[in-house]
């Protein structure tokens, strides 16, 4: 039983270590993606890293309470949380973690988690920008549930299940068991949401540098910065994980998975190099628009 | 315009002065008197048609002992400029407020009293901190304020500066030897 | 007894190092830390080493344009220029900031919210004088409102001489900025620190207008 629990512990730890560092690797190209696109040559790929150590390395830090200490660790947990409940590759012992029957309705919530511990992290720090940044974020967070949640309805309408590995496993057997052929319009509605989620432009309103210098981390500083930077790698490659083990058939290797979460990743990419940014109310407009009635059809479809 | 003006002259007691624009033929320059100064403008933006103030700005001349005042408005229908002039005493600086005219001219007239020290009596904000925080010596746009003087004793200047004229400079710089024949 | 005397005399040092926060009404001034910057002493050998190396390949510009030099940064993210190479990237909040580049002439007032700025900056920090207005005063060096010499307001890491300097001159002074922090040799914060009273001797000389906090946090 010990034993079992050992080794359990040691694979989520390699799990861990691998997503963490292929977040920081996929944040440091896709910053390369984007220079190219606006024709620079860009950072090196190991800036993520570079910027890790020295926020953690900085000499002071600056605190305002207990909750400005929990803020960043509330969003670790989120991160955390998101991807230890998603198996990362299909049949691996490794990086099953902690999947079980049910898992994505508590996937679902840890997305929000993270984002309502930073608030509380955010009020504290005193700073009048950090609330609105707070604000918008969880008005787009709620706005870009809206398809997302009618999506997993629809498809979870579709296969009769709530278990992520059980998607993962019906969808195996060929490309077009994936449910991005089988249910397009779930698919549609949910990677739009989606862009909402990975928070790039045009829906990157809550960090807005040029007019809320940067929302709710703007007090964060030295080791808490560190910390949030650590967690945006881990909440992005989780992400990541579940977008491509819902619509896209999972991944039976970890080359598979690298292969096919970079070319989902790139897409937001794409969209947010092309696109200008949405005002607040633009952006919340948007995906109670267009996405929530594509998300609504997947649903009506499933019923018929 | 020029025949409108000469009609209410009198009335304002105004002169025009044609020496200070003579190429420009919609551009006049007005000058007033202190206390015509204000119905004068009144006139000019309720019935003559400047209804924009374009700048509202002072000059120091201290040899005269005045300071000039300077309203520029515009007409938006004509896009005809006109410029009062107010010759203001230096040692009693004191003019009627003209922020019911033009709300902007408010900090127009908060500048004039931070840098020229003229009072403006009822102007909003007046004696609020516009650029310089804190300022306690004279007002320093007034030409007997030494700048220099103030800069080397407030700023710990660094020494060892040189300063050469810029046209004798160029001309041994890019042309050397030339320059005696120019 | 002689035990109270002692805790006495150490009360009294004690209120003698708070700073003194004349500038802020009873009200305000319980808002704001009265205590004064401490030297922090560096790591040892290797590992000062490696996180000098940390802190230079990884400098974030203060995204505030205190003067016309502020004008020479817009270029170095573009295309051509392209500072992100050398891992300088900007940064819209003193907090997360590590280089202060004072972009040509400052004027008092602008001063005052340098000196907040700088302050509320966690170290190691480092400042960037770009342009002749922050070594002598430049072309405003006899100015009723532009500071002459910067170093004797904040401490200052490098100097980017001309009016205005040209981009390249810009890249120049951040490679020569960050093997000056890889060699150790950037300790601004500790010698503000150090330095403070004088330092705030300087400033209260020309910000007259005093009503912030002695040091903000």
């Amino acid at each position: 039983m010990m034993k079992d629990i050992a080794i359990k512990a040691g694979y989520t730890l390699i799990s861990l270590f691998v997503i963490t560092n292929y977040g920081l690797l996929l944040g440091g190209t896709m910053a390369r993606v984007r220079a190219k696109v606006q024709g620079r040559i860009g950072q090196p790929v190991w800036q993520p890293y570079i910027d890790i150590i020295k926020n953690n390395v900085l000499r002071t830090g600056i605190s305002h309470g207990v909750m400005f200490y929990l803020g960043p660790v509330f969003r670790l947990a989120g991160g955390l949380g998101t991807y230890l409940f998603i198996p990362a590759v299909y049949g691996s012992l490794v990086f099953a973690n902690f999947a079980f029957s049910g898992d994505l309705l508590l996937v679902m919530y840890f997305i929000f988690f993270g984002q309502l511990g930073m608030a509380l992290g955010a009020g504290q720090s005193g700073h009048p920008y950090s609330p609105i940044g707070v604000a918008r974020g969880l008005a787009q967070m709620s706005a870009f549930e809206v398809p997302f949640a009618l999506s997993v309805i629809a498809i979870a309408a579709q296969y009769q299940t709530l278990s992520v590995t059980e998607f993962v496993a019906l969808q195996q057997g060929g490309i077009l068991n994936w449910i991005v052929f089988t249910n397009p319009l779930a698919t549609i509605a949910a990677m739009i949401s989606f862009l909402g989620m990975s928070m790039g432009n045009p829906f990157s309103i809550v960090i807005a540098p040029q007019e809320i210098p940067i929302g709710p981390p703007t007090e964060m500083q030295s080791s808490f910065l560190g910390m949030l930077q650590t967690n945006r790698a881990i909440f992005n490659g989780a992400k990541l994980v579940l977008f491509m083990n819902l619509y896209f058939g999972g991944a039976t290797s970890v080359l598979s998975m690298v292969v096919k979460t970079f070319l989902i990743y790139l897409y937001t990419v794409i969209v947010g190099a092309s696109f200008p940014r949405f005002r607040a109310d633009q952006s919340i407009r948007f995906f109670l628009g267009i996405p929530t009635l594509i998300g609504i059809a997947a649903v009506v479809v499933q019923m018929i | 315009m020029r025949t409108q003006l000469q009609q209410v002259s009198t009335r304002f007691s105004i002169t025009l002065i044609d020496e200070l624009a003579p190429e420009r033929d919609d551009l006049l320059f007005v000058q007033v008197e202190k206390d015509q100064a204000v119905p004068f403008l009144t006139w000019l933006q309720e019935l003559a048609g400047y209804t924009h103030l374009v700048f509202f700005t002072a000059v120091d001349f201290i040899e005269e002992g005045y300071f000039q005042l300077t309203y520029m408005v515009h007409d938006y229908s004509t896009h005809q400029d006109l410029a009062v002039l107010l010759k203001l005493d230096r040692e009693d600086p004191v003019v009627e407020s003209i922020h019911h005219l033009w709300p902007h001219a408010a900090t127009y007239q908060q500048e004039m009293y931070e840098m020229y020290g003229i009072e403006f009596p009822g102007s909003p904000r007046l004696h609020d901190d516009f650029v310089l925080e804190g300022w306690d010596d004279l007002p320093p746009m007034r030409r007997d304020f030494d700048t220099r003087q103030y800069s080397e004793d407030t700023y710990f200047p660094r020494g060892g500066r040189k300063s050469r004229d810029t046209a004798e400079y160029m001309k041994e710089q890019l042309y050397p030897g030339e320059a005696e024949t120019w | 007894m002689k035990k109270d005397e002692m805790n006495e005399q150490i009360a009294q040092i004690d209120k003698a190092m708070r700073l003194g926060n004349e500038g802020l009404s009873d009200d305000q001034k319980a808002y704001f830390c009265d205590q004064r910057p401490e030297r922090i002493d560096p790591y040892h050998g290797i590992l000062e080493r490696f996180a000098n190396w940390a802190r230079a390949e990884s400098l974030w510009i203060l995204g505030f344009g205190t003067g016309c030099g502020a004008i020479e940064l817009r270029p170095l993210m573009t295309s051509r220029y392209d500072m992100y190479r050398y891992g300088i990237q900007p940064r819209p909040t003193p907090r997360q900031a590590g280089v202060f580049v004072i972009g040509g002439y400052a004027s008092v007032k602008t001063m005052k919210r340098i000196v907040r700025s700088y302050e509320q900056m966690q170290g190691p920090k480092f400042v960037l004088g770009l342009g002749s207005c922050t070594i002598n005063g430049g072309m405003y060096w006899d100015s009723y409102n532009t500071i002459n010499r910067l170093d004797h307001y904040i401490p200052v890491d490098i100097y980017i001489a001309g009016c205005m300097p040209r981009p390249e001159a810009l890249l120049a002074g951040f490679n020569r900025l960050k093997e000056m922090i890889k060699a150790g040799q950037c300790d601004g914060m500790n010698s503000y620190a150090e330095n403070f009273d004088w330092y705030k001797k300087n400033q209260k000389q020309i910000i007259k207008h005093w009503n912030m906090p002695d040091y903000n946090w």
